[in-house]
């Protein structure tokens, strides 16, 4: 009876309680209590921009990750798949609510009205060509094998790229790379987990696994080549230098890889990231007229 | 090797210690004996919760990519992820009384048991997820709160945490709500409009008028279900009338009027042929509800074969 009593009372008190909303759902600006003064030296529109690259690939494969929810293998991989996508918003709200504090909002206010702040206007209301994620994180899901793979590849070279950020300059960034590290490296021990799994399980398994990590293996040729923002950042000790990610990224990958049995594919050359410049691929647009379709229709309401 | 000589308590001992166990509201453990068709009726029911938590996901999940806001598709991605936790406690609770996920899943799948027929009513709108998180989940905890003292102890004691997270469910919808009827006129035309859809079907929630419900009775005595039918639709709707009036939407219900008699709320008449066409397979979505999930086992085989194996190759 108490305890009837208590679930009857949760509900009358229907703005209480705060403390019991799951992370994120609260009503606070992501960054509330935050000190984000931009440290000396550093350029404000750089760091804005470094934001939103790795934000944008952390909202682009949140939602590429959301689109097996209803649709997984297991009742388990629906939890699991939504614990790495609501850690990876995580990581866009705070990411883009920086690049927000540092002006760089692009177009996106030409169409967002006040009311909306400055991460959805910085996620609903940039074109494809504003937006800075790599080719890794857009690329279509495919089947659950290329699904894993993808994570895989992802959460290993972001883990190794948070990892380092933690000394970040920028205490902002700094603080989002502390508590992405735990993050991600679930995602990356889940990840390959499922590649082991899928590599050395049936004769068909091996098949998906093998095909997955050959289609998923020349996007990585983006991955380690800096931009000139990141470059000046890294000399302002605030970014890290994404070929410094190479060798750990390719030994954790060999590793997992040969460990489930299946064969490493030859390593692309590296080149210059077109996603960090804005040239996408045909699978982002419809990517982003659903995420956006909706608050683009109504750009005067709060939600 | 000699057994010890105990006598074991005969069919009518085991019986006489069930009912003295209801009878004094304790709880039923997995391992104690029970009649065979308490065992069946609860298993019955379980599956269809957990199926219902299986199912509820699609109707909102139906949003998930295109959440208006960060913070919204926050908030419907951690309730989603909440409703598959639910479906899962649920399972184990059946597999306490000897069913198999797996069995029950393809029950599911082929028709033979079923899940809330609410779920089976298409989300038009993002209000429609509001309207959900308000009266679909508002009306199963009006179900489930009494389900925390079933006389059967880990359906109890899964519905102790659902019921928790259920009511966060309806606050965040009913936030929602609110939120869009701050907003523009169109927002808050979305909104009344998806409470036109949704009350009627949330009043169905409750199952079949008491004079009308075959397995209530039993259900009743075995202190399985705590209160009838009729008895939890009118609570919810007690509830939730001054909460329409908070929110500024009208119910679609010219009936609906408060009887200063009782302090209660009459209500029109629920068209249960509506009901009866929903549940018997013919509503708007569920085909496409079934199909989904059938997708979700089937195209998805290969995975779960794979991982048996894996975990055959590598059992030491
Ligand atoms: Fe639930
Ligand atoms: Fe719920």
């Amino acid at each position: 009876m108490a305890h009837e009593e208590t679930v009857y009372d949760a509900l009358d008190h229907a703005h209480g309680g705060e403390g019991q909303w799951a992370f994120g759902t609260g009503f606070d600006d992501p960054l509330a209590g935050v000190d984000t003064t931009i440290p000396d030296g550093v350029d404000a529109a750089d760091l804005g921009a470094y934001c939103l690259m790795l934000g944008d690939d952390a909202l682009v494969l949140c939602q590429r990750l959301t689109e097996w929810a209803t649709r997984a293998p297991e009742l388990e991989e629906e939890v699991a798949i939504a614990n790495c996508g609501l850690d990876l918003l995580g990581q866009a709200r705070l990411l883009l609510a920086r690049a927000g504090t540092c002006c760089v909002l692009g177009r996106s206010r030409e169409h967002a009205t006040d009311s909306i702040p400055d991460e959805d206007a910085l996620a609903y209301f940039r074109d494809v060509d504003e937006f800075a994620n790599h080719h890794l994180a857009e690329a279509d899901g495919g089947d659950f094998a290329q699904t894993m793979v993808r994570l895989l590849v992802a959460s290993t070279h972001r883990l190794a790229l948070v990892a380092k950020l933690r000394e970040s300059r920028d205490p902002v960034v700094s603080a989002i790379a502390a508590k992405g590290v735990p993050e991600l490296t679930y995602h990356r021990d889940h990840a390959a987990r499922w590649v082991l799994r899928l590599g050395d399980g049936t004769p068909e398994s091996h098949r998906r696994a093998q095909v997955a990590v050959d289609a998923v293996w020349p996007l990585t040729a983006d991955l380690f080549t800096a931009t000139d923002v990141e470059l000046r950042l890294v000399a302002q000790g605030v970014a890290v230098d994404p070929a410094d990610t190479r060798d750990e990224v390719r030994d954790v990958l060999t590793m997992v890889v040969e460990r489930a049995t299946l064969t490493v594919p030859a390593w692309p050359a590296d080149r210059p990231s077109p996603g960090r410049a804005g040239e996408h691929t045909d699978e982002l647009a419809p990517l982003l007229a659903t995420l956006q379709g909706l608050a683009r229709e109504h750009p005067a309401a709060t939600w | 090797m000699s057994a010890p000589t105990v006598a074991r308590p005969t069919e009518d001992e085991l019986q006489a210690q069930f009912d003295a166990t209801i009878a004094a509201d304790h709880r039923i453990e997995p391992r104690d004996w029970m009649p065979e068709a308490y065992r069946k009726g609860l298993v019955r029911q379980i599956a269809q919760h957990a199926h219902s938590e299986i199912i509820g996901m699609q109707p909102e999940g139906d949003w998930l990519l295109a959440a208006p806001s960060l913070r919204r598709k926050a908030v419907l991605l951690a309730k989603v992820q909440d409703e598959a936790g639910h479906g899962m406690y649920l399972y184990s609770a059946a597999e306490t009384l000897g069913a198999d996920r797996a069995d029950l899943t393809d029950k599911l799948i082929e028709g033979r048991q079923k899940y809330s027929s609410i779920f089976n009513y298409p989300t038009l709108t993002y209000a429609d997820c509001g309207v959900i998180g308000w009266l679909v989940d508002g009306a199963a905890i009006c179900n489930q709160v009494p389900l925390c003292r079933s006389s059967y102890g880990p359906y109890a004691r899964a519905m102790i945490r659902v019921c928790k997270e259920e009511s966060f469910h309806q606050r965040q919808g009913y936030e929602l709500l609110m939120t869009m009827m701050r907003g523009t006129a169109e927002q808050r035309a979305m909104v009344q409009d998806a409470v036109d859809r949704w009350w009627w079907p949330s009043l169905m929630m409750f199952g079949p008028p008491d004079d009308d419900s075959p397995n209530s009775a039993q259900s009743m005595a075995w202190g399985v279900k705590r209160h009838s039918n009729d008895e939890l639709r009118q609570r919810y709707v007690d509830m939730s009338v001054p909460q329409a009036e908070a929110l500024g939407v009208t119910l679609p219900d010219p009936e609906l009027a408060l009887d200063e008699a009782t302090g209660r709320y009459r209500f029109g008449a629920i068209d249960w042929a509506e009901f009866k066409q929903v549940i018997s397979g013919n509503g708007p979505c569920n085909e496409e509800r079934i199909t989904r999930r059938r997708a979700a086992r089937d195209d998805n085989a290969w995975v779960t074969e794979a991982a048996t194996a894996y975990a055959d190759k590598h059992a030491s």
